[in-house]
């Protein structure tokens, strides 16, 4: 049902039923390192190259959701995945093995939540029984395209962000799906979705993306409030993706104008996934992998088991390229926010 | 929602951690003091017990700290270094060989001729370029300069 402006609220809302995660050596020696199903300690992963690693991430990622679910690429009606690489080359060859019907998506940082929606949607309309969601990025493929090769020396200003080695993929279904052979969990359920629209404030700083995308984050959670009628109460979190410290700050001060509070609920994975002290990671992860792992194997499991009932996900992406910056253009922001809610388990009938 | 570009610029440049100028001023100093005393320690030791003359010393010395730093290019110290020293590290010819070799290294993977033959000057060219075209510049200015007071 179209709710708002922007919203869907699902009738029938997909289930989570599985989730996995792999992430590189710093992540795996971060707070959340013991999360997650698969830490690498070698970021190459035993590849030829950064690309190929990265591939090997989305291919492990969609496998291990699918090993949970018990479910073989066959019984996958859709794959929706994306990464940071031009042309998705990271989605395209890390999955092509599979065989499963792909959208490849481009969403800056925001990909996984674009995902979410897309299979959300396609799942929820009643054009698939099971889609996977998934989204990938990698440290080195990430600086070799954007930035500078590793090797080279130079200062990263305290407001940049370090982009997230990991895949996270999530298979969602509808409530009971055709065939019944789902070993899945009952992880969390898509109620709704707030799409996001592109939102630039006209920044120019690509190494302050935290300030570029607060914006958008703004925006969509603001929209949420609006088309929903509930304000942050509504929620036990509202999870952003990539903001860090300093597009925290600029988010909760751009909420608090429109008379929203949102310091008890607010978290970022950015700054969830890494200790900044420690890790020297400044202002906190990015990359789409960096919502995408931190949803596998922080949020969900916290969802599965009731500890909150009621969370937005909010994937924030920067829409830049190093062309476009070169030209002179702005960092615009975008974000895509996913409602996610606990199971009941009142709902036994499930899996029959 | 009403939006002022330019106040949330101001906004930004509020709220965004800066780096603190006068300790990055002293450790820049520091690095690049000591990839000086070294390549004037290498120059002695040239001059002096290896009997170099001073211009082949020179070129000597020169080899050996860009030998070094791709050494530590190769083996990721360097960006260790200028994490530390920023353009200490940097501005020395030994930042020049790390700006040459880690594109190399880097772009390796994708052949030696549209890999590192293409990519390896990404980031000192522009150093190459404007040096060649600055030298040029220079040299007409003296050039005319010698024509005037002839």
């Amino acid at each position: 049902m179209q709710k708002g402006k922007a919203s869907i609220q699902f009738e029938c809302p997909p289930w989570i039923t599985a989730a996995g995660s792999i992430a590189g050596k710093k992540e795996g020696e971060g707070p959340l390192g013991a999360l997650f199903d698969r830490t690498k300690e070698d970021d190459r992963m035993g590849k030829d190259n950064w690309e190929e690693a990265e591939s090997y991430l989305q291919k492990e990622a969609a496998g291990l959701a699918m090993k949970k679910a018990g479910l073989s690429p066959q019984d996958i009606r859709y794959l929706f995945g994306g990464d940071l690489l031009g042309q998705l080359i990271a989605t395209s060859f890390g999955l092509m093995e599979f065989e499963i019907p792909l959208f490849g998506l481009y969403g800056a940082c925001s990909t996984m939540g674009e995902a979410m929606s897309l299979a959300a949607m396609t799942v929820g309309g009643g054009f698939a029984d099971r889609c996977i969601a998934l989204a990938s990025s990698h440290f080195a493929t990430a600086e070799k395209q954007f930035r500078f090769p590793l090797g080279y020396g130079n200062q990263r200003p305290y407001s940049a962000t370090w982009t997230a080695t990991g895949c996270g993929a999530v298979v969602i279904e509808k409530e009971k799906a055709a065939g019944g052979k789902t070993k899945g969990e009952k992880m969390a359920k898509i109620t709704g979705i707030t799409t996001g629209k592109i939102v630039d404030f006209g920044l120019k700083d690509s190494m302050n993306m935290g300030a570029a995308m607060a914006p958008a984050a703004f925006h969509t959670i603001w929209q949420n409030f609006q088309d929903f009628g509930w304000d942050q109460d509504h929620f036990d979190r509202i999870i952003t993706g990539d903001l860090g410290t300093v597009g925290q700050k600029i988010l909760l001060d751009l909420l608090r104008k429109e008379g929203y509070d949102l310091r008890q609920q607010h978290m970022d994975c950015g700054i969830e996934l890494y200790d900044g002290m420690k890790q020297d990671t400044h202002a906190g992860g990015s990359g789409c992998g960096c919502s995408a792992i931190t949803l596998c194997a922080m949020i969900l499991p916290k969802l599965k088991t009731g500890e909150w009932k009621r969370v937005l996900f909010v994937p924030t992406g920067a829409l830049l390229s190093t062309v476009s910056f070169n030209e002179g253009r702005s960092v615009p922001g975008i974000a895509h926010g996913v409602i996610l809610e606990h199971i009941e388990e009142e709902k036994r009938e499930w899996n029959t | 929602m009403e939006i002022n570009k330019n106040a949330y610029d101001a906004y930004v440049k509020e709220v965004t951690p800066v780096n603190r100028l006068w300790p990055d001023v002293g450790k820049a100093f520091l690095t690049g003091g000591l990839i000086c005393t070294l390549a004037q320690g290498l120059m002695n030791w040239l001059t002096g017990p290896m009997g170099q003359e001073k211009e082949a010393a020179s070129a000597w010395m020169l080899i050996l700290l860009i030998g070094l730093s791709i050494l530590l290019t190769g083996f990721g110290l360097y960006p260790k270094l200028v994490k530390f020293g920023g353009a200490g590290a940097l501005v020395p010819i030994t930042g020049f060989a790390n700006s040459v070799v880690s594109p190399a290294i880097e772009y390796k993977a994708e052949g030696h001729v549209f890999g590192v033959g293409c990519k390896i000057f990404t980031i000192a060219g522009p150093v190459i370029l404007f040096g060649v075209v600055t030298s040029w510049g220079l040299g007409l200015i003296w050039w005319i300069g010698r024509v005037m007071g002839s």
